[in-house]
């Protein structure tokens, strides 16, 4: 009886610390849980850090709807790069492919690494903003004095809903210069 | 093992290694309690200076930083420190002797569950002392003040986070390991105290959320420490993320902090009004819903960040669900009340506040649901107003509520019944000066976690600060209340209360340090 | 009367006017603010809405408590009753609320999706929240237009807060540049950080987002009386929190345009400006401003700082030291810690003013006037 017990707490209390070592690795699972809905619902206007490989379809039909696309671009605390886009806002038609490109100039006498994060507004669009072409999450570093172009080239998925007649995309710029990859190559030189 | 063994036929040992070895579920409880109690103090403190440098309009007393370190230590200290351990301590003294079991399941990890505890809030309270300051980002720790931004000491935050959901969840699996082993022949389920059954259910969602705050605490240290990017949008992560993943864990955490409440008031409510209690199954039921529901309505502490309107309707919804059950509580326990025979002795009088102070914060809780009225009340004094209101008249006074209760069963002594009195009107007039006015000045627009405000908020402040104080001072009178109790008074009987129902009342008053070695008669255990 | 109970009776006489006084400059504010959009009088109708439910149903539950409470006591001889349980009732009372709810659901739904169209806009801007100010930049349909970009900070002097001078009305809620819109247009706001999470509220659009860096959300209003509108960030993000106030100032639309226009024309001044000299006492009395309303929140007022987080600049190695690396540390930050770079956030005169003041205060006697070209210089060495 009594020993019948024991062995159905030791059973209990096995089960209840595999839970609890399960959370433990739920939470973690919410990391890519997270992106993943993100990816699906533009929750947080977070773009895709992969370019797509899909293309516009050919035949798009040429319809009246324009839609209006903002570019804005703010340094996050921290970076002193010179960094704005070269165009205010464009007007796209769904389908139309277009290239615009961003700004970036290292001021200080030493070599840095930056990294751009997109976000999109309202973040229900994100998903239809296919960038075929981009800089989103990549590592750019540049040395003392030098400046960049980076370019971006997109197209609006036709599916987007009509309601959204404009929409803002916005890179904040990061100093990863202690982080990055490149930076060590940059300090070995 | 022989020393436990031992314990098996003599009394407590003697001198400090009682309590530093013991294994006694009576012992463990006490010590929980005592330890809530000084932490409760503590915290207490660190409200008493918020609110006298928030008494006048300007910095009179401290600093912002340190402001801000108080504010964040005060949730720190009370959530963890205080209402979590508090009903440990009442789970360890009650569930035992509820359920007529001789111990708890796991006596050896239970004296572990509990002294880690002090450790952990050593070295949360050390860095008070520290050169960096303590950690100054409220106790939400949002991601990036509290990774990036923040001060070194955040690092000993981790660890004592780490040790504190440790200890609740060894606590929590003895909790579940007693009950559903531990009961006496003809015990069923459905006979089970109230109390009993909503610390059973606590104890799941304690094992299911603390594993995810301990999670979401690692992935800070490894972003601070270890250049990872979780929550750091350099890198690509995402400082949302961090929100929703605390506030996964957040919400069940409040539940962690009322369920027990919610037993404790069942119990006492039948008591005093000489009457079974109303709706016992559904009672059940009703807390296993809420339990379910703090799953679903996490992201209501963030309907400011920008989600999509999809996803800000569902949580409206699924947080208004959580009213239905409740509901269900609040009538039960009013219904029991009804054409009862009622006396009103001091856990009486807590629990009545309870029931209207709770429901207050209730109401309040389902106007912070509707998304659109909660981006006005979002981070505001009516958010403090109301969690204020659920976790002080509600989870404190049911702590206070079940100590006035069983404390003659705990001392073998009845406790002053006028200066408990005296505590609860003093404590029940405070805490209503106090936190009343905020929800006043939240409408009226003064942001939470300041440490100075515009002049229109002038007034509501200081009234408010005198509840503060008027609150804090009448909790001395509990503790001279425990202590004169402890030491003697007159001789309680073993029912105590002349309408208490239960295994417990059927012991010797105090107490005798091993109960139930063997099961009590079943003719004992009546429905509930 | 003794002397020292003279002395309290004066004290507590002292205390209850200074009370009462505050009390009647004060409004008594009790309730949420009705606002000047539509969205925040359907915010406040729905509150209202709630709050009245809310109160019945109190009123019900409460009463049958307090009847009983009343009535039921074993005092007055009330004998219990023995009923324990009741599937009707509780069916009733699960449905009701439930009912209840849905009645709730349906405005609040309603308001919820008005609140969140900020299509069609007329006026867009950028807000981002920084530690601890907020810049505004008007986004433009033309990169060649001269842009309309500023800092807003808080006005309110330390001396006010540390209780030295008396505080003004709008102790606090002042800030040097207000944000200014046209009333009756639709704005929508671009909400982001530059390091923290921030929230931008002013409770009388009722209009609350949350600015996170790396991440750009969006909001909108359209103000219907001119006015003055003022607000406070509403999440905790460091040392200042309660201290980055927001100020709107909405005008009519020909008041707002010439507004515009005067702000475009100073910023092509401002660039200009850059090439003037300044003299010794013009460089020190707006440097003493600027470090009063920049500065003085960590590194206190004398120069102190406070240790460990922000050093003291009275005798600093650094203040006293070489004038190229001191004007670089102000243009470009020190990573990592709360030292921001200033490159954007103050004109090149502003900042040849400041580093002129703090190397000549504080005990610190370096005697260099910085001029705006030495700061243009660094500002445009690497391009």
């Amino acid at each position: 009886m009594k020993q019948a017990k024991q062995n159905n707490t030791k059973r209990l209390v096995t089960r209840l610390l595999f839970t609890v070592v399960g959370m433990f690795g739920f939470g973690f699972a919410m990391v890519p849980l997270y992106d993943v809905i993100c990816d699906i619902t533009g929750l947080n206007g977070k773009t895709g850090d992969q370019v797509v490989s899909v293309q516009p379809k050919e035949n798009a039909q040429q319809s009246d709807r324009q839609i209006t696309v903002q570019f804005l671009a703010q340094n996050a605390a921290g970076m002193d790069w010179e960094f704005s886009a070269n165009d205010a806002q464009v007007k796209v038609q769904p389908g139309e492919v277009k290239v615009v490109s961003y700004h970036a100039a290292n001021p200080n006498s030493y070599a840095m690494v930056g990294q751009a994060i997109p976000s999109v507004a309202p973040n229900e669009a994100a998903q239809y903003l296919k960038k075929l072409e981009c800089f989103c999450f990549q590592e750019q570093p540049l040395e003392a004095g030098e400046t960049v172009d980076m370019g971006i080239r997109f197209f609006i998925d036709e599916s987007i809903p009509e309601h959204i007649t404009k929409l803002t995309l916005s890179y904040s710029l990061f100093d990863i210069t202690k982080s990055s990859s490149s930076a060590t190559a940059v300090t070995q030189r | 093992m022989s020393a436990a063994h031992d314990d098996h036929h003599h009394g407590p040992a003697k001198g400090i290694s009682r309590w530093l070895f013991t294994t006694n579920h009576k012992d463990i409880g006490s010590l929980y309690l005592w330890f809530s109690f000084a932490m409760f103090l503590l915290g207490g403190t660190f409200a008493m200076v918020i609110r006298a440098e928030l008494f006048q309009p300007g910095l009179q007393l401290v600093d912002p930083n340190f402001f801000n370190q108080m504010t964040t230590m005060h949730g720190l200290i009370m959530v963890f420190g205080a209402v979590m351990p508090a009903f440990v301590g009442l789970a360890n003294w009650m569930i035992p002797m509820m359920i007529g079991a001789p111990d708890m399941a796991l006596p050896r990890m239970n004296n572990w569950s509990f002294w880690i505890l002090p450790f952990a809030f050593a070295m949360l309270s050390s860095t008070l002392l520290m050169e960096s300051g303590a950690p100054n980002f409220g106790w939400t720790f949002y991601a990036p003040l509290s990774t990036t931004y923040a001060p070194s000491s955040v690092t000993f935050f981790i660890f004592a986070v780490h040790i504190m959901g440790a200890s609740s969840i060894m606590g929590a699996i003895n909790i579940i390991a007693t009950v559903l082993n531990m009961r006496a022949p003809g015990m069923t389920l459905m006979k089970m105290p109230l109390f009993v059954w909503t610390w059973l259910i606590t104890a799941y969602l304690l094992i299911a959320v603390m594993p995810v705050l301990a999670g979401v605490v690692t992935m800070m240290l490894f972003d601070i420490h270890f250049g990872t990017s979780f929550f750091n949008a350099a890198g690509g992560g995402d400082p949302v993320l961090f929100q929703h993943v605390f506030w996964f864990f957040g919400h069940p955490e409040v539940y962690i902090m009322i369920l027990p409440a919610f037993g404790v008031v069942s119990a006492i409510i039948p008591t005093f009004a000489r009457k079974r209690l109303f709706g016992y199954d559904s009672m059940v039921y009703a807390t296993a819903s809420i339990a379910f529901l703090s799953f679903i309505v996490w992201a209501h502490h963030m309907f400011t960040v920008g989600m999509p309107i999809a996803g800000e309707l569902f949580f409206m919804y699924a947080t208004m669900l959580i009213a239905v059950p409740t509901g269900v509580k609040v009538f039960n326990w009013v219904a029991t009340m009804f054409r009862g025979s009622m006396t009103f002795e001091t856990p009486m009088l807590f629990a009545i506040a309870f029931v209207v102070l709770f429901t207050m914060g209730g109401f309040t809780g389902l106007m912070l649901a509707i998304t659109p009225a909660d981006f006005q009340y979002h981070d505001t004094y009516f958010v403090v107003a109301h969690f204020h209101y659920v976790l002080v008249p509600g989870a404190v006074f049911s702590i206070m509520a079940a100590a006035y209760y069983w404390l003659p069963k705990w001392t073998g002594y009845m406790y002053d019944e006028r200066l408990g009195k005296l505590h609860f009107w003093l404590s029940f007039i405070g805490v209503n000066v106090l936190f009343f006015p905020q929800h006043f000045l939240g409408l009226a627009g003064m942001p939470r976690r300041i440490p100075d405000y515009a002049l229109q908020f002038a007034d509501f402040n200081w009234i408010s600060s005198i509840g503060g104080f008027l609150f804090g001072a009448s909790q001395l009178i509990l503790l001279f209340v425990v202590i004169k109790c402890i030491k003697g008074g007159k001789k309680a009987t073993d029912q105590v209360w002349e309408g208490a129902q239960g295994l417990e009342w059927t012991v010797a008053s105090p107490a005798p340090y091993h109960t139930f070695a063997t099961p009590p008669d079943p003719k004992l255990i009546h429905d509930q | 009367m003794l002397p020292k109970a003279k002395l309290w009776l004066a004290l507590t006489i002292a205390a209850l006017t200074s009370m009462l006084s505050t009390s009647l400059q004060a409004a008594w504010d009790l309730n949420m603010p009705q606002g000047v959009t539509q969205i925040s009088r359907e915010t406040y109708d729905l509150h209202m809405q709630i709050l009245w439910w809310c109160v019945a149903i109190g009123v019900v539950v409460f009463g049958v408590m307090l009847w009983s409470i009343i009535n039921h006591r074993k005092s007055k001889g009330a004998v219990p009753a023995t009923f324990h349980e009741s599937t009707k009732v509780e069916i009733v009372w699960t449905v009701i609320p439930f009912i209840i709810l849905i009645l709730m659901a349906i405005p609040a739904t309603r308001v919820l999706t008005e609140a969140y169209d900020a299509s069609e806009s007329e006026l867009d801007i950028q807000i981002t929240g920084y530690q601890w100010r907020w810049e505004y930049r008007y986004l433009r349909d033309d990169m060649n237009e001269e842009e309309v970009s500023f800092f807003s900070n808080m006005s309110t002097s330390r001396e006010e807060i540390n209780n030295q001078l008396p505080k003004q009305e709008t102790y606090l809620l002042d800030v040097d540049n207000p944000l200014v819109i046209p009333i009756n247009k639709k704005v929508r706001f671009l909400l982001t950080s530059n390091d923290v999470i921030h929230a931008w509220w002013v409770p009388d659009f009722a209009v609350k987002k949350d600015a996170i860096p790396g991440f750009i959300n969006e909001m909108w209003t359209i103000v219907e009386e001119p006015g003055v509108y003022r607000g406070q960030c509403a999440e905790l993000c460091g040392i200042d929190h309660g201290f980055m106030p927001i100020v709107v100032h909405a005008l009519p639309q020909d008041e707002y345009d010439a507004w515009y226009a005067g702000q475009q024309e100073q910023a092509a001044a401002a660039r200009a400006a850059a090439n003037n000299t300044i003299t010794m006492d013009d460089a020190l009395a707006q440097g003493e401003e600027i470090y009063n309303r920049t500065c003085v929140a960590c590194h206190q007022a004398g120069g102190t700082g406070l240790a460990p987080a922000f050093p003291a600049l009275a005798g600093s190695s650094v203040v006293t030291g070489d004038l190229t690396d001191n004007i670089d540390l102000i243009l470009n930050g020190v990573p990592g810690t709360a030292m921001a770079a200033y490159n954007r956030m103050l004109s090149p005169v502003e900042l040849a003013s400041i580093v002129t003041y703090i190397r000549n205060s504080f005990g610190n006697s370096t005697g260099d006037l910085v001029q705006p070209a030495d700061v243009n210089a660094l500002l445009q060495e690497a391009q």
